[in-house]
């Protein structure tokens, strides 16, 4: 089917327009207003302790939740893909559940569970552990909000390549870790390094559930989203807007590499299924 | 001297039974086929004996040794998927040499095996004539020099003419390595033309086990006299001629014990005592021969004839033996 050339210079024009208001002017703004005052100003901005703490607090939860959320993603999307058990769709809807509900519930959750008003509160003052209004409390809910993403990604791609191939390593004798490190995790290497792209770039922007759980503390439980918001609360834009754009290009970085890992994984994940033969070939011209 | 046993083997999936007390026992470099249609618990079977699939009871023997208890790959087999599970990953090279790196060989003792193997399946030489995942998957299977080689449909996603002829190389290849081999089939015309011995499977039972001549010639169930080779169910043989006398039964009918002629006189061998008139309703041409439909007593038969013989004119009025009975089931 051919549309009228006018309609397609329409869609075209909409498209384009659209994208241009609400993502490149916002972008554009934000660049603008971070160097309002001047470059030396902007790098004080983003050198400012406060700022540098809310910075490795952020790359702190960051890591853990992308780390925690591999290993949980990994062990799940095995058991939903490779086991067949009663309570299994079960099992699947409770993993999304981080997706349905607000984050901000989710942090009133924890605060429940491990605040003041808890049963455990008594228990975990007696060990001194602090959870709520601390470091613990805003890695316990990023985790809790990232942790759909990985098993997301790997559950289609393990379902559609099936267990033959595990299969076929157990008939020679290959260990349980032989199997999981020479023949699953290659078959699904894309598709985790996308689950950890996409896992990343939300624990990073995560704001709903670790506000309520942060209490705010200025350099000790402020991440870099509730560090713009505490500038953006005190008037200081120029400032606000300067750790913006950090997060800004943490997002286009995320961006990029998401493009890279899908052009590639494209290839081997879903055309050598269908024929491998020909990886195959050259593997024996070499070997 | 026997190289598997399979004992008293139940295998219940959810609550259907996938294998129902399955027994049977196979010689030492024998090459059986698994035969049955779909979802009569072929690759159940098959899946039992390489340990991917645990029985709920019964015993499994290979070589001697019940096996129950072991894992896959201290079995002694080698297993052939059906859609190959070529690690995608891996090169040729290292697909084949999977067992032998699993099992901390040296390199230079598994380059030299995957050589052979290479060699073995063509690859070496360009002179490769079989698909090359089939290929692949076969040299992989044998390459840790297993007792036993399962292969589940090996042959299910090739195209009918490379199938042909691959059905003669694999009888010979097996034989030559000298190994114990099960493949699973649902094609019969597979199933007889290579393997030694047949078992045949039907709703999770073993129907009959044997060479395929005897099994052909002697089938023990209805199920396999259908099965095998062509035939037609008559629901009553006593009405027939000759055959008056005997307990009113369902007979079943190879086409090759009936006699068409259009006289009497011009049959090979004229038994007038069991010979009935039929009318022709159909004939169609089969490659080498005609297969001939023609009523008799309205009950509808199929029979063969030569294609030299050109028949289609000369049986205006047509006369039928009905041959031998042998073919009658309980
Ligand atoms: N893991 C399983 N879970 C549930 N049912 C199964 C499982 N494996 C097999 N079955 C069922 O058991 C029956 C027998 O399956 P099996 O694969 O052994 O048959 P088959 O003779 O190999 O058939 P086909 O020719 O289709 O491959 C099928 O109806 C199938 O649905
Ligand atoms: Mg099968």
């Amino acid at each position: 089917m051919r549309e009228p050339i006018w309609l397609k210079m329409a869609l075209i024009t909409i498209s384009a327009g659209f994208l241009f208001v609400m993502l490149v002017m916002p972008l554009i703004l934000v660049a603008k207003e971070a160097l309002a005052r001047g470059v030396e100003f902007y790098f004080k901005a983003l050198t400012d302790e406060f700022a540098l703490k809310a910075l490795y607090l952020t790359i702190e939860a960051t890591i853990l939740a992308v780390l925690l959320n591999t290993l949980f993603g990994l062990a799940s999307a095995w058991l939903l893909t490779k086991f067949d058990f009663r309570g299994k769709t079960f099992l699947g809807s409770l993993i999304d559940l981080p997706f349905a509900i607000s984050p901000v519930v989710a942090g009133l959750f924890f605060i429940m569970l491990f605040g003041r008003m808890s049963p455990l509160y008594p228990i975990l003052q007696e060990y001194d552990v602090a959870i709520v209004f601390a470091v613990p409390g805003i890695i316990l809910a990023t985790v809790f909000v990232t942790f759909p993403f990985i098993t997301r990604e790997l559950v289609p791609v393990m379902e559609s390549q099936g267990r033959s191939e595990e299969e076929a390593a157990a008939t020679f004798g290959a260990s349980g870790w032989t199997i999981f490190s020479k023949i699953t995790l290659p078959n699904i290497k894309w598709a985790l390094g996308y689950g950890i792209i996409l896992c990343s770039a939300r624990a990073m922007g995560e704001f709903g559930a670790v506000s309520v759980v942060s209490g705010h503390i200025r350099g000790k439980t402020n991440t870099l989203p509730l560090h713009i918001e505490i500038l953006y609360n005190e008037y200081n834009f120029t400032a606000a807007f300067a750790v913006a754009s950090v997060l800004v290009m943490l997002a286009i970085l995320v961006l990029i590499l998401r493009n890279v890992v899908e052009h590639y994984g494209k290839d081997v994940e879903h055309e050598e299924i269908a024929e491998p033969a020909a990886d195959l070939k050259v593997g024996v011209a070499n070997g | 001297m026997v190289e598997v046993e399979v004992r008293n083997v139940n295998k219940t999936f959810g609550n259907f039974k996938a294998s129902d007390n399955v027994s049977f026992e196979i010689e030492r470099g024998k090459l059986i086929g698994l035969l049955g249609p779909s979802g009569s618990g072929k690759t159940t079977i098959l899946r039992m004996i390489a340990g991917l699939e645990t029985p709920d009871s019964g015993e499994i023997y290979i070589g001697g040794r019940k096996v129950n208890d072991l894992p896959p790959g201290e079995r002694g087999i080698g297993f052939l998927f059906q859609s190959y599970a070529l690690f995608k990953h891996m090169t040729v090279f290292e697909n084949i040499a999977f067992g032998l790196t699993v099992q901390k060989k040296s390199d230079a003792e598994i380059k030299s095996r995957v050589e052979e193997l290479a060699e073995l399946i063509g690859l070496k030489n360009f002179t490769r004539r079989y698909p090359l995942q089939l290929s692949v998957a076969f040299a992989r299977a044998l390459a840790p020099n297993p007792e036993l080689l399962l292969l589940d449909e090996p042959f299910a996603a090739i195209d009918a003419k490379v199938r042909q002829e691959l059905r003669g190389w694999l009888k010979k290849t097996i034989h030559q390595l000298g190994i114990t081999a099960i493949f699973v089939t649902h094609d019969q015309d597979e199933a007889v033309e290579v393997a030694d011995e047949i078992i045949i499977t039907n709703r999770g039972r073993i129907e009959q086990a044997g060479v395929p001549i005897e099994i052909y010639q002697a089938p023990k169930t209805p199920f396999v006299a259908k099965f095998i080779g062509e035939s037609v169910q008559v629901a009553d043989y006593t009405i027939f001629k000759g055959f008056e006398d005997y307990e009113p039964h369902e007979g079943i009918l190879r086409p090759e014990f009936l006699e068409i002629g259009a006289t009497i006189e011009e049959m090979p061998q004229p038994m007038p005592v069991t010979t009935e008139k039929g009318i022709i309703r159909g004939t169609y041409f089969r490659g080498s021969v005609i297969q001939i439909d023609i009523e008799v007593k309205g009950q509808l038969l199929r029979g063969l004839q030569g294609v030299g013989d050109n028949m289609t004119k000369k049986y205006s009025s047509d006369v039928l033996i009905i041959g031998d009975w042998s073919i009658c089931v309980n």
